[in-house]
């Protein structure tokens, strides 16, 4: 069945861009420790008020998570380039989403753990309480991965060819950004307030449309930016 | 037809390829038939290796068509990808995958079984290294696993460009073994070649690139009488 193929194919996509990042140590360890690293500058600067630093401490996460995520994303077309290995994987048959899928799940994966690191980081570093919103506050933690990870894949590919993609890609990536960060850590700061406003559900919808458009136009955009 | 299947395997007309303003194909016309593998020689930028890229659906053309199989190389992409074995200039591995990890990831993309993986390794010399790292290779043993990704499923045509480079004489010796058989079974190849020794026994015929044109084709058997062009003619 054709489904049954498509789905093999994005496995062995996912399974083998996240072994070949974790076996090349550099990749996970950096990326997970540049992430790290912005969490203590930032929390560094704000200085001891208890209070400012739970303020601050969504942002914070967020920010450590794009930067250390563009990383992660340019990484993962880079394996194909290094070793010349993008023609043979554009040459195998079947449809070219699943290749971007492969890739989308692999990212899911490898940003969704250095997340989590960061989370307990940054929860230790900012003191911050977990209120009884917590379950939501994942939720959106997860919606705001996939945003994340969708455009970063995207635009990792079609940076990929390119001689300047370490430049190109914050360029391209950060201002599509604008909208699921403001959204992911606007509705993380209610819900850690208690959402006494009741304002991280609009916030939360904005997200989800987001990801829903975005996941529709990167898998229809993805055979055309490749084959460029 | 015979059979139901076209006699050629290949069947490119007027084949133009432009890269930003400057064309490295020009109106390149040839077929290569079922049963027969063909050289495909010229100098270095004469267009060998984007003849074989736009056979095997890497590239899209500006100009002409193209049919493998009787499949449209345009149209037709994806279905195409499922007859066509295309061996690129570089090996095409990861080098932090082992051999037999290179050739499982490769099996899962080609829907090829494990007991494939295996066979593979083993014909072609490296199942006594298959739990190592590819990183550790030499550029001859990562040829030969390239080798063993290509015969994995028995693809109906190859593409190959420079498929001896880096090879000694036993894997010169695999490499047109592999041909022989993907030939004799009825499928067809197309080889990019500098040298066309390593290949002569190997092949039917060739045909001569320079600038983006065919300048030459030779008759059967290049061993013998290759100085000898035949005028083009379509």
């Amino acid at each position: 069945m054709a489904w049954r193929d498509d789905w093999r194919r994005v496995r062995a996509i996912a399974r083998k861009d996240l072994t070949t990042e974790l076996r090349a140590k550099a990749g996970f360890n950096s990326v997970a420790a540049l992430g790290v690293t912005i969490l203590v500058l930032l929390g560094l600067a704000l200085g001891p008020d208890a209070q400012a630093l739970r303020n601050a401490a969504v942002g914070a996460v967020w920010v450590a998570t794009l930067f250390a995520g563009v990383l992660a994303f340019n990484r993962s077309f880079q394996v194909e380039l290094e070793s010349g290995a993008l023609e043979p994987l554009l040459q195998y048959p079947g449809p070219r989403w699943t290749i971007f899928a492969g890739k989308l799940l692999g990212n899911l994966i490898f940003v969704t753990l250095m997340v989590a690191i960061l989370v307990t980081a940054g929860v230790v570093l900012f003191g911050v309480r977990l209120t009884a919103g917590w379950p939501s506050l994942l939720g959106v933690l997860a919606l705001g991965i996939v945003g994340l990870v969708v455009l970063g894949t995207f635009y990792a590919s079609m940076a990929s060819r390119s001689r300047a993609r370490e430049v190109l890609l914050p360029l391209l990536l950060f201002p599509m950004l604008v909208p699921v960060l403001l959204a992911a850590t606007t509705a993380s700061k209610a819900l850690l307030g208690g959402d006494l406003m009741h304002d991280a559900g609009a916030w939360i919808r904005l997200l989800i449309a987001y990801d829903l458009v975005f996941l529709i136009a990167t898998f229809i955009a993805f055979e055309h930016v490749i084959e460029a | 037809m015979v059979n139901g299947q076209p006699e050629r395997a290949i069947d490119v007309s007027g084949l133009g390829k432009r890269f930003g303003l400057r064309w490295v194909l020009r109106g390149v016309s040839f077929d290569v038939r079922c049963g027969e593998a063909v050289g495909l020689l010229g100098p270095n930028g004469s267009g060998k290796s984007t003849v074989l890229r736009i056979l095997g659906t890497l590239l899209t053309p500006n100009a002409g068509t193209g049919f493998v199989n009787g499949l449209d190389i345009v149209r037709d992409a994806s279905r195409v990808r499922g007859q066509v074995g295309y061996l690129a200039h570089t090996p095409g591995l990861y080098d932090d995958l082992t051999a037999r990890e290179n050739l499982r990831f490769a099996a899962d993309m080609l829907g090829a079984s494990s007991t494939a993986v295996e066979g593979s390794l083993e014909r072609v010399g490296l199942a006594h290294v298959a739990g190592e790292r590819v990183r550790g290779f030499s550029a001859g043993m990562q040829r030969r696993l390239a080798l063993a990704r290509l015969i994995l499923r028995s693809p109906r045509v190859l593409l190959l460009d420079e498929p001896y480079s880096n090879l000694d004489a036993e894997g010169v010796e695999l490499m047109n073994s592999i041909l022989g058989s993907v030939v004799g079974s009825g499928g067809a190849a197309l080889v990019a070649l500098h040298e066309l020794a390593p290949a002569r026994a190997a092949l039917a015929r060739t045909l001569t690139l320079a600038d983006g044109r065919i300048e030459a084709r030779h008759s059967e058997r290049p061993g013998r009488d290759h100085a000898t062009p035949i005028p083009v003619t379509r």
